[in-house]
């Protein structure tokens, strides 16, 4: 593949990420995207909506979060500088509210009157719970009924936040099916409902769209980055569900050929224990089309789509967004995985040395800091994205480690 | 015998003055050989069209009957090479009925667009329903499709506007299949003065025949249907006879084919006597 001129083009305007992304959607649906699309667009355009967005994040959410020195884990390590963007400080705990303001202000300007969202790990139903309060709409949740089994606390926040949470029964009962399910949703009420995808997939618009709203996270590092070190980082490193978050934090430094960029998957069980025992879609999927967009997928030779497995409910998902599945191809990004076992250790290890508990699915990109820091100079400016904190995952870690609560 | 054996039968039907039934059923639900004894049973028990499901693990615009059928499918081994399998064994004592295929992209874009399209035709396919490609993705089967003498049949919807049937209609063939109401399938169905409605606004759009589903479920709205469109469809009811035919180890009772092909029969007298 020879190297474009930019890689912060896309995607054209028929959703494509090189052979990535476009619009896989039944006819019924085919009208409203084309309208989120336009509607979008105008949103993007008007300053007032600039503005809003920029007050609510600030006011809201709390934005700018710190980027912070990881002291004594720099020093433990002992190699590269370490830094942590601080999403789990936001106002609900993870990055997904910066994506569910930006929608919801863009639901309102269409009149949509009912929200609905799917949700792996309870953070994205969380976020979106927690604007449809502020907006006072109504909203309705889709989560796999294993993933309502493990993320009970986010469970019982989003039903206090006055969202219905529905348990989604088929397949595997875990974020691939909720998503199925809030289409199913979305095409039976398409003329009132707007659905809040919580990642940077789907079809196009929402990964250009989510990838925008998300690109707040990027921005703030650069200029904190500039403000603390008086020059760029040299790598960044985020976890991959759908790609949000790593979406958000890569984008404004693609075209920063200095700056490495690492997204980390998860590989559950292991890479090498088949394709129900990881979520690891760019290391062991393969181009198919899924959820409205051509991107990587965990599928068998028939191209069924697979189940997927990770400890963390948020990567549990076969599917990647689609300009990660570009990034990739032309290597602009570098992706590899952690393990369940990996993950655990440093999401312990984060706890204790920074006294920081991350969340399950930033735990994993701390893996591959952790393994990358030590080999590195002292002037290496290595920055990790914090996309959530771990409290919703003591459960589920406190099970792993034979602790009953 | 091929490629045209939609439009001969939809011109035989309107020579004799009704409209068809379209029958579907999911390929290899509940398992391969009583789905192949179904579907050489439909022909004769007034199934105008078949329209055979092609199972799909993420069947996106299904409700929970099909989505069922697609999993018992599954489960019991069904593959692509297989639906066309099916395709084969019909069209070795049928060659008259036309066999659309329904489902959804990836497991064609697994197969390889080519080598499906030649294989697919090869078996005896007539056409193709592929839920999640509208015509913005034309390029990616419905074109290819259309240049290997394959039928690419468009579902039209009520948020399918005035403004833009014409870019649903454009590279559809064989006919249209227009969606009653906006929701999956099995949902309800919507009142017959609706659905009169949106036929005749799709008849100012396009010549080819028109058949209606979503929510079909007795002979008498199959007839009701029949009245106005060019054909009905009945997908989730039928699906749901298989259903109802299995024991409790999910294994078919010895009289699931019969007791389906039973159904079929009343949905085809249904059919047969509207304009009667
Ligand atoms: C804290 C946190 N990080 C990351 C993710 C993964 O999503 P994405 O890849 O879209 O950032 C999730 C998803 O639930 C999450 O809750």
């Amino acid at each position: 593949m020879t190297r474009p001129n930019t890689f912060r083009s896309g995607p054209d305007e028929r959703g494509h990420f090189g052979i990535f992304g476009g619009r896989f959607v039944a006819e019924t649906l085919m009208p409203l995207i084309l309208d989120v699309e336009r509607a979008y667009s105008d949103a993007r355009a008007d300053p007032d909506f600039e503005g809003d967005l920029k007050t609510r994040l600030k006011q809201y959410v709390g934005r700018p979060n710190p980027l912070y020195f990881a002291e004594r884990m720099t020093r433990e390590l002992g190699g590269a500088k370490i830094f942590f963007k601080r999403e789990e400080l936001n106002h609900t705990g993870a990055h997904k509210i910066n994506n569910c303001i930006g929608q919801i202000l863009l639901a309102r300007r269409m009149g949509k009157k009912r929200i609905i969202a799917e949700t792996g790990a309870g953070q994205h139903g969380v976020a979106t719970a927690t604007v449809c309060a502020l907006f006072d709409m109504p909203c309705v949740i889709y989560m796999g009924e294993v993933d309502i089994a493990r993320q009970q606390p986010n469970v019982f926040r989003m039903k206090l936040l006055g969202a219905e949470v529905r348990s989604v029964t088929s397949g595997a009962r875990t974020l691939k099916d909720a998503m199925n399910d809030a289409l199913r949703d979305w095409v039976t009420n398409v003329a009132d409902t707007y659905y809040l995808i919580g990642t940077a997939a789907g079809p196009h618009p929402y990964p250009m769209m989510v990838r925008d709203f998300q690109s707040v996270i990027g921005e703030e590092v650069k200029a904190q980055m500039q403000e603390q070190e008086g020059r760029l980082p040299d790598s960044i490193v985020a976890c991959i569900g759908g790609g949000s978050n790593a979406i958000g934090i890569f984008h404004p430094f693609l075209d920063e050929p200095s700056v490495k960029l690492i997204g980390v998957e998860a590989a559950g069980h292991g890479l090498d224990k088949g394709p129900d025992d990881h979520a690891a879609s760019i290391a062991g999927g393969r181009p198919g089309v899924l959820h409205g967009n051509r991107t990587y997928l965990l599928q068998d030779a028939d191209g069924q789509i697979r189940d997927g497995h990770s400890i963390s409910a948020g990567l549990d998902y076969p599917g990647v967004g689609p300009e990660h599945a570009w990034l990739h191809d032309s290597g602009r990004v570098e992706y590899v995985s952690a393990t369940d076992d990996e993950t655990l250790k440093a999401f312990q290890y984060c706890s204790r040395t920074e006294g920081i508990l991350p969340a399950l699915e930033s735990a994993h990109a701390l893996v591959e800091v952790m393994r990358r820091a030590p080999t590195l100079s002292p002037e290496h400016l290595m920055v990790l994205c914090l996309s959530g904190r771990g409290d919703k995952d003591i459960f589920t870690v406190a099970k792993h480690l034979g602790v009953s609560l | 015998m091929s490629a045209e054996r939609i439009a001969r039968r939809f011109a035989r039907l309107k020579a004799e003055g009704r409209a068809g039934l379209v029958a579907f059923i999911t390929a290899g639900d509940p398992d391969h050989e009583t789905s192949r004894a179904i579907l050489e049973g439909l022909p004769e028990a007034g199934a105008d069209v078949i329209e055979l499901g092609m199972p799909f693990t993420d069947p996106m615009a299904d409700g929970p009957a099909i989505q069922a059928a697609g999993l018992r499918a599954l489960k019991a081994g069904a593959t692509t090479v297989h639906t066309l399998d099916l395709v084969r064994a019909l069209r070795a004592r049928d060659d008259e009925t036309p066999v659309v295929l329904m489902g959804y992209y990836n497991p064609i874009h697994s197969y390889g667009v080519d080598r499906f399209l030649t294989d697919a035709k090869a078996a005896g396919v007539d056409g193709l329903i592929v839920v999640d490609l509208p015509p913005e993705e034309d390029e990616e089967l419905c074109l290819p499709a259309l240049k290997a003498g394959v039928n690419f049949i468009r579902l039209a919807t009520p948020t399918t506007d005035d403004k833009r049937l014409p870019t649903v209609l454009r590279n559809t063939s064989g006919f249209v299949y227009y969606v009653s109401v906006t929701g999956i399938t099995g949902a309800a169905s919507a009142g017959d003065a609706e659905i009169a409605i949106a036929v005749e606004r799709l008849k100012r759009h396009t010549d080819l025949p028109v058949a209606v589903g979503f929510g079909i479920k007795t002979p008498e709205q199959a007839a009701a249907v029949a009245r106005t469109a060019d054909a009905a469809v009945v997908g989730s009811a039928i699906v749901n006879r298989v259903a109802a035919g299995l024991d409790g180890d999910g294994l078919p009772k010895p009289d699931l084919v019969e007791d389906v092909l039973g159904f079929v029969r009343d949905l085809a007298a249904g059919v047969r006597g509207a304009r009667g």
